[in-house]
């Protein structure tokens, strides 16, 4: 622990560690010192000259270096000017005064001359309402004002900054937090100021505008309301709304979050959720949101939803009350009952995933989770320790990311990845081609799609980096799908397993594996059971099949004839899709922003999410849903509630160890401070209060035996003269149903392209930008060419959900279209 | 009195390498590096009184011993971003003394153990950074820069940079961010240059005037340098003499000059032969001061011009007379720093836009006197909260012209 300093505030003492400003250390002791630019996760500049301050230091005795003594007190010398309280730290026998006459004149100035700039349109922004300009202005500011109207400057209004960001330039008081954010905890300095004086202005100098995945958390730290998303913008006043927390679920990293909701008329008067903001968890997410999670959650809306349950009639689905839908899928399900296959993604909640494992094995069917990544079972074992907190691993630590862009598919553990590469932690990034962590990496390894095992089994010889890594005071493997299918996953895993074993570091907090999974809740339906196979065809034909959250035949030509050939499909969704379209029986479930449960992150940290609008139509939550199934199959499971069924899965599944929904809704004071009344201070992020989660304990931790099985690298495939192989790459914006239905992020999806070596393109005589017929197994698609001079020659990356049905490594053939549309 | 700095006057030519070197030039430099210790040049220039030419008139061998030697490398930056309203002394020594300020330059280097030095030159200045860079080569060439200098362990390199036209980059802290090719906005000081500067590594910035004393005084010693000047501030000054003077320019004079002597003497009085109304000692950043017979023969030095309300600063000597209205001057005075606020801090960026608002107001016969009452408190209100001295120094002449000629601006409402 840091050394404590001892200062007085206002004449009340307070003990704070050094190093820590007077501006935190204020805050800390409850006593709120205004700052704009100041924030306590950004390094402090002194621009705003809002926190001024008061600040005496004690006269110290040249000789001795002791205090001198006046009155038997130290002797404060006050220095002549006012000071900032958030560039001076705080130091031993400090006094600093914030509400002297001396100090609230200066604070008073500060607002006054903000406001000579800042137009007067608070009844029109969308700040409004918790917008520190304007509580610091009625605490602080003069009342009225000495400005004359009529010179007040104006400036553009709706410059976009890119596509999901607007800028108002009347309304921005050059804080530079937006531009600090992007630059020092982003790490990617895509904003910056443009001309001087009062004509200095934010820009984007990116191309595209703002092309950062973070720049949302711009418009929650921004003081005032000149940065605005093309989502919230104009869409209610903060005040209309209600907040209720809930998780992301988008990703494995399990980001809190909170819902604004309002009811609202353009919506039939039904209550909508309204924006997603960022809920404070220091060991997750700290105040942060990625703008896939904070603009994706349109998916839960629409006209798409599925309200009523259907069944196929003359070949047509028919609305059908859930009775019927329910006794027809059961029937049919036990008619088949050596058949039986329940087919689930990690979209769906632990209750959910509990409830329908239950099922399956109860009613001797198999539960097969929809995923091209195994290794879950492994996480189990030796996943990171309890106490686990990416925000603290440092010097000293080491950090290996194998076959994962954690820039696209989990953006949160990248930043903080990255963060803690800026602490000084060994970043160790091992990937077959180029990506964003390469830059804060102290190690860079390139290795040849299909070299996964061996690279991690090379860690196992004597090298410079193995070597780091062996002796780090603690090691998290990161280890994701890129270039493997369910297999290759798997095998990695446990090499990954066996070297953190091998260099002990597993068992213990910011130890250990995490699997950078494709659904945010995979890791969780590896604890209930779950298990994906590797020929996911041949798993469903001719089988009656329970497809719940998923959508094979949207996915995959290769499902889609498999599940043509089942002898019966129901499927459970909340959409409509090319599933449900083939589907049997239709069952309308809920969103997770109507109803209750928990999900388990890669962090293998158990959250809560709550019921934040009502329920669409006739939907029913998906472990209710099960549990009417089963009920007709003949078997009882728990549906009542969500709490219910996670009492039944916290006393069967032995990791969740008798775990609560109480235990998962238990907080702690956290730092910085946001959230309360304290919007100027940390920006919008809501503060917690509804819980931060409960971490499980791996095998490992809990004194288990761990046994890993050896693995052998894989023979390699090998593709012929007029083949490429084909492997699949991971894209945070794709056509999954969880994104596609934002519209303003098409621009982030784009089209569909697949990248290559040019000199592989110059062999197969294709070009940059061109349109290419990618075929294999079955499959064939368009897409247009890109060049990426990193990946190895005769490979061809193709992105996972963006119309190719890619699962695992191919030999492909790639062959130029003609303008005609005829293939060369 | 032979020239200590502009000796192109008294001696033709010095811009040339082989007269310099005839005159003793790199004599001091040689002597430093091959018979001193660093820290006794240091210790010299300590002794000698220099203090700093840039305007805050800090102690240079003072500054050069605050240097952390627990943090390496060490750098040293020259100054040459000469932008202050009324001021031109620096460009007269680079272009016509180039070597002694490069050889003072470099003589500071050895002093704090910088192997690399930089002059930073405001961008108006890229034909002065031309002929500095043929002037460096020629040292180069010459054996006074590179490798293992006179035999000895010691190399050194001198680069110069060009601004890109801003004011603020006269500030150290901006000028450090903007040669490291950020944008030109000042640091939260502390931490100062001498522990925190170039690429956050110790550095010593001077202005170039400074440098230029540093051979001299070397060559011929503290005592030397000390017996020119007064008490408070040792050895000579270049005054740079502007307004409405007969015969305005650079003057090199001992520091304890009178104005009389420098306006009258030198400056061959005022145009018209009228009236002095007031002096404007540093520039634009000056606080007016008030003349009469007795601040007419007051001596310029740091202290004295304290004492009749101005601060010598960069001792740019601005002359008005009873022909120019305080509106008028703090009208101009407000464009320029309105125009230069680099806009980092809420105080200078608003409070300039505002001070400029009401200035034109004034100037243009459009104000109020409830405007000069504004005005004078925004400029206090300003004062003492700015992030860095562009903007405190810029209420000065709003703040002492108000109240110190408040006839003017009654008069300016009126009309």
């Amino acid at each position: 622990m840091s050394k404590q300093v001892t200062l007085t505030i206002n004449g009340k003492q307070v003990i704070a560690p050094e190093g820590l400003t007077v501006a935190d250390a204020a805050k800390m002791a409850g006593i709120d010192i205004p700052v704009f630019c100041h924030h306590p996760k950004l390094e402090p500049v002194g621009m705003c000259r809002m926190c001024l301050v008061e600040i005496g230091r004690p006269v110290r005795d040249r000789a001795t270096g002791q205090f001198v003594l006046e009155n038997g007190q130290p002797k404060i010398q006050f220095m002549p000017k006012l000071e900032t309280a958030c560039t001076n730290r705080v130091e031993d026998g400090m006094v600093v005064l914030t509400q002297s006459e001396k100090a609230t004149d200066g604070q008073r100035g500060t607002v006054e001359f903000l406001l000579t700039s800042h137009p007067l349109d608070c009844p029109i922004c969308d700040k409004g309402g918790e917008c520190p300009l304007q509580n610091l202005t009625m605490e602080h500011g003069p009342g009225k004002s000495r400005f004359n109207y009529n010179e007040k400057q104006h400036l553009d209004k709706m410059v976009p900054l890119g596509e999901l960001i607007y800028l108002d330039r009347e309304r921005c008081i050059q804080c530079a937090r937006c531009i600090r954010f992007q630059d020092e905890v982003a790490g990617e300095a895509v904003l910056g100021f443009d001309e001087r004086g009062r004509y200095t202005q934010i820009i984007s100098v990116s191309e595209p505008g703002f092309d950062s995945v973070f720049s949302g958390n711009t418009t929650d730290i921004c003081p005032v309301g000149a940065l605005t998303t093309v989502d919230f913008r104009f869409g209610a006043r903060p005040w209309e709304l209600k907040a209720e927390s809930s998780i992301c679920t988008q990703c494995p990293v399990g980001c809190n979050t909170t819902l604004n909701t309002r009811r609202e008329a353009k919506a039939d008067g039904e209550v909508v959720v309204k924006r997603v903001m960022p809920r404070q968890n220091e060991e997750v997410n700290e105040i942060w949101l990625c703008d896939k999670g904070r603009f994706a959650y349109h998916y839960t809306e629409g006209k798409e939803r599925l309200t009523k349950p259907m069944i196929r009639k003359d070949e047509k689905l028919a609305r059908a009350s859930w009775d019927n839908a329910i006794k027809t899928a059961a029937e049919n399900f036990v008619a088949n009952k050596k058949d039986f296959v329940v087919l689930a993604s990690g979209r769906l909640s632990n209750e959910d995933l509990f409830n329908l494992k239950s099922l399956a094995d109860t009613a001797g069917g198999e539960a097969i989770l929809y995923s091209d990544m195994g290794g879950g079972e492994l996480t189990q074992l030796v996943g990171v320790g309890a106490g686990t907190n990416l925000g603290k691993m440092g010097k000293g630590d080491a950090i290996l990311v194998v076959a994962s862009d954690l820039y696209e598919e989990a953006p949160i553990w990248w930043l903080r990845v990255k963060q803690a590469a800026d602490r000084g932690a060994t970043l160790i990034v091992a990937n077959p081609r180029q990506t964003k962590l390469d830059r804060f990496a102290k190690y860079t390894i390139r290795y040849a799609y299909g070299d996964e095992i061996k690279t991690i089994h090379d860690f196992e010889k004597k090298s410079k980096i193995s070597d780091e890594f062996a002796k780090a005071k603690n090691a998290v493997i990161f280890y994701g799908s890129e270039g493997l299918g369910v297999t290759g996953t798997s095998a990695l895993a446990s090499a990954c397993a066996d070297l953190l074993k091998e260099t002990n570091h597993i068992g213990n907090a910011n130890n250990g594996l995490i699997g950078v999974w494709q659904r945010a809740n995979d890791q969780g339906a590896f604890e209930v059971g779950f298990r994906p196979v590797a020929d996911l065809e041949k798993a469903l034909k001719g089988k009656a099949v329970y497809i719940v959250g998923a959508d094979p035949v949207g996915d995959d030509p290769n499902l889609a004839k498999a599940l043509k050939s089942a002898k019966f499909v129901a499927v459970q969704e909340l959409r409509e899709t090319a599933t449900t379209e083939i589907a049997d029986v239709v069952l309308p479930a809920q969103a997770f922003t109507e109803r209750d449960g928990t999900v388990v992150s890669g962090e293998r940290r158990v959250q809560r999410f709550y019921a934040a609008v009502a329920p669409k139509g006739d939907s029913k939550p998906d472990y209710a849903i099960t549990s009417m199934l089963a009920k007709q199959m003949g078997v009882i499971l728990q549906g009542t509630s969500a709490s219910v069924v996670f009492d039944i899965l916290a006393n069967s599944v032995e990791a969740f160890n008798e775990l609560t929904y109480e235990a998962l809704a238990q907080v702690k004071e956290q730092w910085p401070i946001v959230g309360r009344n304290d919007v100027y201070y940390g920006g919008t992020t809501y503060e917690n209060t509804k819980g931060m989660g409960v971490q499980l304990v791996p095998v490992a931790q809990a004194g288990g035996s761990v046994k890993i099985q050896k693995v052998r690298k894989e023979a390699a495939l090998r593709p012929k003269d007029k083949e490429l192989l084909a492997v699949p790459a991971n894209k945070l914006y794709d056509l999954g149903v969880t994104v596609q239905t934002a519209e303003f992020l098409d621009q982030r999806i784009g089209e569909t392209t697949v990248s290559m070596h040019p000199t592989t393109a110059k062999k197969f005589e294709v070009e940059a930008g061109q349109t290419v017929k990618v075929s294999f197994e079955g499959v064939q698609a368009e897409a247009v060419v890109k060049f990426d001079e990193t990946i190895g020659t005769g490979v061809v990356l193709v992105p996972r959900s963006m119309g190719i049905a890619i699962h695992e490594p191919v030999v492909a053939r790639v062959q130029a279209k003609t303008a005609a549309g005829k293939v060369k | 009195m032979a020239h200590v700095l502009l000796r192109h006057r008294d001696i033709p030519d010095i811009n040339k390498l082989s007269v310099y070197k005839k005159n003793g030039g790199f004599d001091a430099f040689k002597k430093a590096v091959t018979k001193m210790q660093p820290t006794e040049v240091t210790e010299v220039v300590k002794a000698s009184g220099l203090r700093g030419r840039g305007g805050a008139g800090f102690p240079t061998g003072m500054k050069w011993s605050f240097i952390d030697n627990k943090n390496w490398p060490h750098y040293v930056v020259a100054n040459a971003d000469e932008s202050e309203p009324g001021t031109f002394k620096d460009r007269e020594i680079m272009e016509s003394n180039p070597f002694q300020f490069l050889e003072g330059l470099a003589i500071a280097s050895y002093a704090v153990g910088a192997t690399v030095a930089y002059v930073y030159l405001r961008g108006e200045f890229w034909q002065v950074a031309a002929f500095l860079d043929e002037k460096i080569a020629e040292m180069e060439e010459a054996g006074y820069l590179g490798e293992n200098l006179f035999g000895k362990d010691y190399s050194l390199k001198i680069f110069t940079h060009l601004g890109a036209g801003a004011y603020i980059c006269g500030e150290e802290t901006a000028l450090l961010e903007s040669l490291e090719g950020k944008r030109g906005q000042p640091r939260v000081r502390p931490p100062f240059p001498p522990s925190y500067g170039l690429y956050g590594k110790p550095t010593i910035i001077n202005n170039v005037e400074t440098f230029t004393n540093v051979p001299m005084i070397l060559a011929n010693g503290a005592d030397w340098y000390k017996s020119m000047g007064t008490a408070d501030s040792a050895g000579v000054k270049i005054f740079s003499l502007s307004g409405r003077v007969r015969k305005p320019g650079n003057y090199e004079l001992p520091f304890g000059t009178t104005f009389r002597q420098l306006i009258y003497e030198h400056g061959m009085g005022i145009q018209e032969g009228r009236p002095i109304k007031a002096i404007m000692p540093a520039g634009a950043s000056s606080s007016l001061i008030v003349v009469d017979e007795k601040v007419l023969d007051t001596p310029m030095d740091y202290a004295t011009v304290r004492t009749v309300g101005g601060d010598l600063g960069s001792a740019s000597v601005i002359v008005l007379d009873d022909t120019v209205n305080m509106d008028w001057v703090i009208n101009k005075t407000i464009h320029f720093f309105k125009h230069e606020s680099c806009g980092k801090c809420t105080t200078c960026r608003e409070g300039n836009h505002w001070m400029r608002n009401l200035t034109d107001r004034i100037h243009h016969g459009k104000g109020s006197s409830d405007d000069v009452t504004l005005l004078l408190n925004v400029a206090k209100q300003m004062q003492g909260k700015c992030l860095c001295a562009l903007g405190e120094f810029s209420t000065m002449a709003v703040v002492t012209s108000i109240e110190r000629f408040p006839d003017d601006f009654k008069k300016a409402v009126k009309g």
